[in-house]
C-alpha cells in the first residue's frame, strides 16, 4: 500500500493520498460554483417576493425559483457531501481511497446531470419546482438529468463504503472508527434509501415525460417523491452533525462526553428519520391519520430524540474542552472565551443554535399532525427549512471549509478580517430570512407564489399589513445573506487561487490535540451546557403549545 | 477526539455520565407527549384531519358541483355563481387553472361537508385569513366536515403551485350570520 502516492499531514500526521484530495478539491470546488449560482437565484427569490420590490416577470420568478431550489438544495449540498465522505473516510482513516477511478465516473455523472437539469430549467419548459409534482411535466432531460446525478452520487456512497472496507483489511487505523466517520456512515446509509426512492419515483416520471407511461397516481407520487426529497435533509443533517463534531474536535480539541451515546444517537437517525415523507403528507387525501401519525413522528419521535441527544453533547463536548483548558469561571466562561473569531468555530457554533432554536422546534411543530393545518404550503415552511437546511447545514458547510482550505488546498486564508466576519453576516441575515418567513406564514402569505396583492385576480384578498413588512423584512434579510454568501466564495475561491501555500508549517486556528481525557468518566462538569439545554426545552415546550392554541381557534373541522 | 478511533475499543462498555442519561430520559418522555398529543386531539380536538375521500373523475365531480349550483345558486359575482347551500349538505368546490368555482355561502355554526377535488394539477386550498390549509389533488375527493364558527368574507389562496397563473386563483367563501 506504500505504493500509493501520497503526502504526510503536518498537523495530523495522517497519510493523505492524492487521490482522495483530488477528488475532495474537485467535489468541493463544484459545490462551490452551484452554491454561488444557486445562491443568486435565491436572492432574486426574495428581491422578488418583497412586494416593494417585485423584481422579477412571474415567468422568471418561478423559473428562477426552481433553479434556486435545484441548484442551493441537491446541488451544492450532495457536491459536498461527497467530499465530506471521502474526507471522513479516506483522510479520516489514514487510507487510500478505493477505485478512484469511479470516484471520478461519479462526480462527472453527476455534474452532467446537474448542468442538464440547470439547462432544462432556464430552457424555460421546466419551471416545475424543485418537486415537479405530477401531472405537472418537465422536460425529459429534466428528469433525465437529475437521475444521472443521483447515480453519480450513489456511486459516491458506494467509493466510501469500498474506502472503508479497504481502511479495515490494511489496518490503517486501530479499533473502531471515529465518531465523525461513525456519523458519516449514517449519511451515507440514508444517501443509499434516499436515492433508492428518487430511482424509484423518477424513472417512472422519466418514462412519463417521453410518453411511455400513461398516467402518474399524484399521491403515489408525492409519497415516493418525498421518500427522497425529505430523506435527502436527513443525509444532510447526518452530515453536518458530524461535521459539528468534527469542527469541534480540530479546533478546539474537544472529545465526545460518551463515544456510546452520541453513536446511539446516530443509530436513531438510520431507523428513524426515513419514515419523514409524512411531512409532507399531513393534509393530502387518502391517507389514514394512524399512518400520518406514525410516521410524522418518526415513530415516537426517536430521530427528534437523537437530534436532542446531539443538542447537548456537542456544546458540552465543547464546554468540557474548553473548561479542561483553564476556563472554569462561572457558568459561560467556557463559551466567552471560544474562538469567535475563527470562522470555522464561529460558524459551526451559530449552525447548532439556528438549527436547534429555529429548525428543529419549528420543523416538530410544523410536523405535528393536525398543526400543519396551519402551516401547510405557507411561506412558513420555506422558513422552517431556511433553518435547518441553510443555518443548519450550508452555514456548517462554510465553517469546514475554513478548515479544508489549509488542511487539503494547503493555501492560507486571503483576507482573513473578512473571514473573521463572513459566519455572522450570513447567519445573521438567514436568521432573519427563516424568521420573517414564518411570521408571515402565519399570517397565510403562501409560498411558491409570484404575487400576494391579488392586483391581476378577478377575485380579491387582501393580507394584512404585517404580512407585507414581514415579506420585505425577509427581502432586506436576503440581501445581508446573499452579502454573506458572496463574501464566503470570493474568500475560498480567492484562498484556493491565490492563497499563501502553508507548505509543512503547523496550522493557524487549530488544536489537534485533545484537551482533556475525560471521556465517559462519570461525572463530567458542563453546568453551562445543562442551562442551554434547559433554555432550548422551555422555548421548545412553550411554542409547541402555544401552536396547539394557534389550532384551536380556528373552524372545527373532520 | 471525535476524528480519532475511541481510546477503548470497547466503547459501548463505558459508562455515561448522569447529565446526559438524564437528558435522554427527559427528551424521551416529551416524545411520548408529544406522540399522545396528537392522539388525544383526536378524542377531544375540534380541528382534525379528514380520513374521509373518495377516487372521483374529474368530469364526475365536474357533473356533481354543476348540479349544487343549478340547485342553490343565489346570485351572481364576478361572473361566479353564489352558492348557498342548505346546513348540512354536500357542498362542492371545484379547484382548477385558475379558480376555485363556485363561490359559497355558508351559515354561521351551521356545519357542511365539503368537498374539494381538482381538474387538473394539484392545488392548494388554503382559507384565509383564518389559515386552514388543505392539499387538493386530482382524481381524489377530499370530503372535510367543517363548521365555520365567524360570520364574514374569506378568501381561498392557492397556495399550491400551479404555473403561470398561480397567483391568479383566489376564491371566495361567505359565511352569513343566521
Amino acid at each position: 500500500m506504500a505504493t500509493f502516492k501520497h503526502r504526510v499531514c503536518p498537523a495530523t500526521g495522517l497519510r493523505i493520498h492524492s487521490s482522495a484530495e483530488n477528488l475532495i478539491k474537485a467535489n468541493a470546488v463544484t459545490a462551490i460554483v452551484f452554491l454561488a449560482v444557486g445562491g443568486l437565484f435565491g436572492l432574486m427569490v426574495a428581491l422578488t417576493r418583497w412586494p416593494a420590490v417585485h423584481l422579477l416577470p412571474a415567468d422568471w420568478f418561478y423559473l428562477v425559483l426552481t433553479g434556486h431550489g435545484l441548484d442551493v438544495l441537491l446541488v451544492w449540498i450532495i457536491f459536498f457531501e461527497i467530499a465530506v465522505l471521502y474526507f471522513a473516510s479516506a483522510i479520516l482513516l489514514n487510507s487510500r481511497l478505493a477505485t478512484p477511478r469511479w470516484a471520478w465516473t461519479g462526480f462527472w455523472m453527476m455534474l452532467v446531470g446537474a448542468v442538464m437539469t440547470n439547462v432544462a430549467v432556464l430552457q424555460g419548459n421546466s419551471s416545475v419546482m424543485f418537486t415537479s409534482y405530477v401531472p405537472m411535466q418537465a422536460a425529459p432531460h429534466f428528469y433525465l438529468g437529475l437521475i444521472l446525478f443521483a447515480v453519480g452520487a450513489l456511486i459516491g456512497c458506494f467509493v466510501f463504503f469500498g474506502t472503508l472496507v479497504i481502511a479495515k483489511e490494511e489496518k490503517t487505523y486501530k479499533g473502531s472508527v471515529p465518531l465523525v466517520t461513525f456519523g458519516a456512515i449514517t449519511a451515507a446509509i440514508i444517501a443509499v434509501f434516499t436515492i433508492a426512492s428518487g430511482a424509484i419515483i423518477l424513472i417512472p416520471t422519466f418514462l412519463w415525460s417521453v410518453g411511455l407511461i400513461g398516467n402518474i397516481d399524484t399521491l403515489m407520487y408525492k409519497t415516493v417523491w418525498w421518500a427522497m426529497g425529505h430523506s435527502s435533509q436527513q443525509i444532510n443533517v447526518a452530515a453536518h452533525v458530524s461535521l459539528w463534531y468534527l469542527i469541534a474536535a480540530v479546533v478546539l480539541g474537544a472529545k465526545p462526553l460518551s463515544e456510546k451515546v452520541s453513536r446511539m444517537a446516530f443509530l436513531m437517525y438510520i431507523l428513524f428519520l426515513q419514515l419523514a415523507s409524512a411531512h409532507h403528507l399531513l393534509v393530502e387525501p387518502g391517507i389514514s391519520s394512524a399512518w400520518k401519525i406514525f410516521n410524522t413522528s418518526y415513530a415516537i419521535y426517536l430521530a427528534v430524540l437523537g437530534s436532542m441527544i446531539h443538542g447537548m453533547t456537542v456544546p458540552g463536548s465543547i464546554e468540557a474542552a474548553q473548561r479542561g483548558r483553564g476556563y472554569v469561571n462561572g457558568l459561560f466562561e467556557w463559551l466567552r472565551k471560544a474562538p469567535w473569531g475563527n470562522p470555522a468555530f464561529s460558524g459551526m457554533f451559530m449552525s447548532l443554535v439556528m438549527f436547534g432554536f429555529l429548525g428543529g422546534i419549528s420543523g416538530v411543530v410544523m410536523g405535528t399532525e393536525q398543526i400543519n393545518i396551519i402551516m401547510h404550503n405557507t411561506i412558513y415552511v420555506p422558513g422552517h427549512f431556511h433553518a435547518t437546511v441553510v443555518a443548519g447545514t450550508t452555514l456548517t458547510f462554510m465553517a469546514a471549509t475554513y478548515l479544508l482550505v489549509p488542511l487539503i488546498f494547503r493555501r492560507e486564508l486571503i483576507m482573513k478580517g473578512m473571514a473573521r466576519w463572513q459566519p455572522y453576516v450570513f447567519g445573521l441575515g438567514v436568521m432573519g430570512i427563516s424568521v420573517f418567513m414564518m411570521g408571515a406564514g402565519t399570517l397565510g402569505v403562501p409560498r411558491r407564489v409570484w404575487d400576494i396583492t391579488g392586483a391581476d385576480a378577478v377575485l380579491k384578498y387582501d393580507y394584512s399589513g404585517a404580512a407585507y413588512l414581514m415579506m420585505g423584512l425577509n427581502g432586506v434579510s436576503a440581501i445581508m445573506a446573499a452579502l454573506g454568501g458572496i463574501m464566503f466564495v470570493v474568500i475560498i475561491v480567492g484562498s484556493v487561487l491565490v492563497g499563501k501555500r502553508t507548505g509543512d508549517k503547523p496550522l493557524e486556528g487549530m488544536t489537534m490535540t485533545t484537551a482533556v481525557t475525560y471521556g465517559s468518566a462519570k461525572d463530567i462538569k458542563i453546568p453551562g451546557t445543562v442551562v442551554l439545554v434547559a433554555v432550548f426545552f422551555t422555548a421548545f415546550v412553550l411554542y409547541y403549545f402555544v401552536n396547539w392554541k394557534y389550532l384551536a381557534e380556528v373552524w372545527p373541522l373532520r | 477526539m471525535g476524528i480519532h478511533s475511541p481510546p477503548q475499543r470497547n466503547w459501548w462498555k463505558e459508562p455515561v455520565a448522569r447529565t446526559e442519561i438524564v437528558w435522554v430520559v427527559i427528551a424521551f418522555l416529551w416524545g411520548l407527549i408529544m406522540f399522545s398529543a396528537m392522539i388525544y386531539w383526536h378524542a377531544v380536538g375540534e380541528q382534525n384531519l379528514s380520513n374521509e375521500s373518495y377516487r372521483i373523475t374529474p368530469e364526475l365531480f365536474s357533473a356533481k358541483t354543476n348540479a349544487m349550483v343549478e340547485k342553490y345558486q343565489v346570485r351572481e359575482e364576478e361572473g361566479f355563481p353564489v352558492v348557498h347551500p342548505p346546513a348540512g349538505s354536500d357542498v362542492y368546490m371545484i379547484a382548477r387553472l385558475w379558480q376555485w368555482w363556485p363561490i359559497i355561502e355558508f351559515e354561521k355554526d351551521q356545519t357542511y361537508r365539503l368537498h374539494l377535488s381538482s381538474m387538473d394539477w394539484q392545488h392548494g386550498f388554503s382559507l384565509q385569513p383564518v389559515n386552514i390549509n388543505l392539499q387538493v389533488h386530482p382524481n381524489y375527493d377530499m370530503v372535510v366536515t367543517l363548521t365555520p364558527n365567524e360570520a364574514g368574507e374569506f378568501g381561498v389562496v392557492c397556495n399550491e403551485f400551479c404555473g403561470i397563473g398561480h397567483h391568479l386563483m383566489i376564491g371566495k367563501i361567505y359565511v352569513t350570520e343566521n
